[in-house]
């Protein structure tokens, strides 16, 4: 039932690709922040792509994680986008207008 | 109008962002006996989540010994009455929490948006607070027929 957030890592050519499984909720965004502040330390990417094909559930804590992961890669110069988020994560991304702010792309079907 | 309650729940848990989920799937489940959509139900998990992450990190500053409660009643009409409730710090200006985008967190990592995704996702959304009193609030969701 309950669903644990994971995330997946591949850097290369300064781009820092995260695929995220699970649900973002306030309790399971605070170590993945952690998590991905470290690899943005250390990598130095210039684009940061969150994969949220597989989110599952999001709510308002997932899209603070998102638009704080976005100050801190601008603050370094560099970029985030979202790629195939998930219905859910996608609704709330919307109602928010962060898809204004932040690019998504969709670069598989919808399965919806 | 008063609704007729045709079924009922309590919920209460202590402020441990771990009970977040176990509280937006109690309540759902509950929710489940109305048949809901798929959409309706991860529009009640997600408002739910919101109100209850609101308990635990505003209310009770994840002071574990505040106590989160939450009462679920089942009316006609397919109609969901939610109420989450903490007795923690209080909300000083309500319209001004309520306003999107606003957060009183001084941590930057949160987007002032729980309250707006609350009101999209059910049908009525009404906060009752009172300074060191702690807040309520009551989300309604009618399901389609
Ligand atoms: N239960 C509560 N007790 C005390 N203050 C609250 C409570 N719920 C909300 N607030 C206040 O209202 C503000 C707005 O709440 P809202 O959920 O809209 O945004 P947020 O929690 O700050 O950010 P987000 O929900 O987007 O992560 C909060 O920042 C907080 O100051
Ligand atoms: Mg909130």
């Amino acid at each position: 039932m309950m669903n644990v957030l994971t995330a997946k890592y591949d850097f290369s050519d300064k781009l820092l690709k995260v695929v995220l499984s699970g649900e973002i909720d306030h309790h399971s965004a605070r170590a993945l922040r952690e998590e991905i502040d470290t690899k943005i330390n250390s990598l130095m990417p210039e684009m940061l792509v969150l994969d949220l094909k597989n989110i599952s559930f999001m709510d308002s804590s997932g899209l603070g994680l998102i638009l704080g992961r976005y100050t801190k890669m601008k603050e370094h110069g560099g970029a985030l986008k979202v790629i195939n988020p998930a219905a859910g994560a996608a609704r709330v991304l919307k109602l928010a207008a962060a898809d204004k702010v932040i690019p998504i792309e969709w670069t598989e079907e919808k399965n919806q | 109008m008063k609704k007729k309650v045709l079924n009922e729940t309590d919920l209460s848990f202590p402020a441990k962002s771990v009970n977040e989920s176990f509280a937006r799937y109690a309540v759902s489940s509950f929710c489940a006996q109305l048949d809901p959509t798929i959409e309706e139900l991860s529009d009640i998990r997600t408002a739910v989540s919101e109100a209850v992450t609101n308990a635990i990190i505003h209310g009770y500053k994840e002071d574990c010994n505040g106590i989160v409660y939450i009462n679920v009643k089942v009316c006609e009409d397919r109609t969901l009455i939610i109420k989450v409730r903490d007795k923690g710090c209080g909300i000083a200006d309500i319209q001004l929490a309520m306003t999107p985008l606003y957060s009183g967190d001084p941590s930057g990592e949160r987007g002032g948006m729980g309250f707006s995704i609350m009101e999209t996702f059910t049908d009525d959304l009404s906060v009752c607070s009172s300074i060191g009193k702690g807040t309520t609030v009551t989300m309604i969701k009618r399901l389609s027929d």
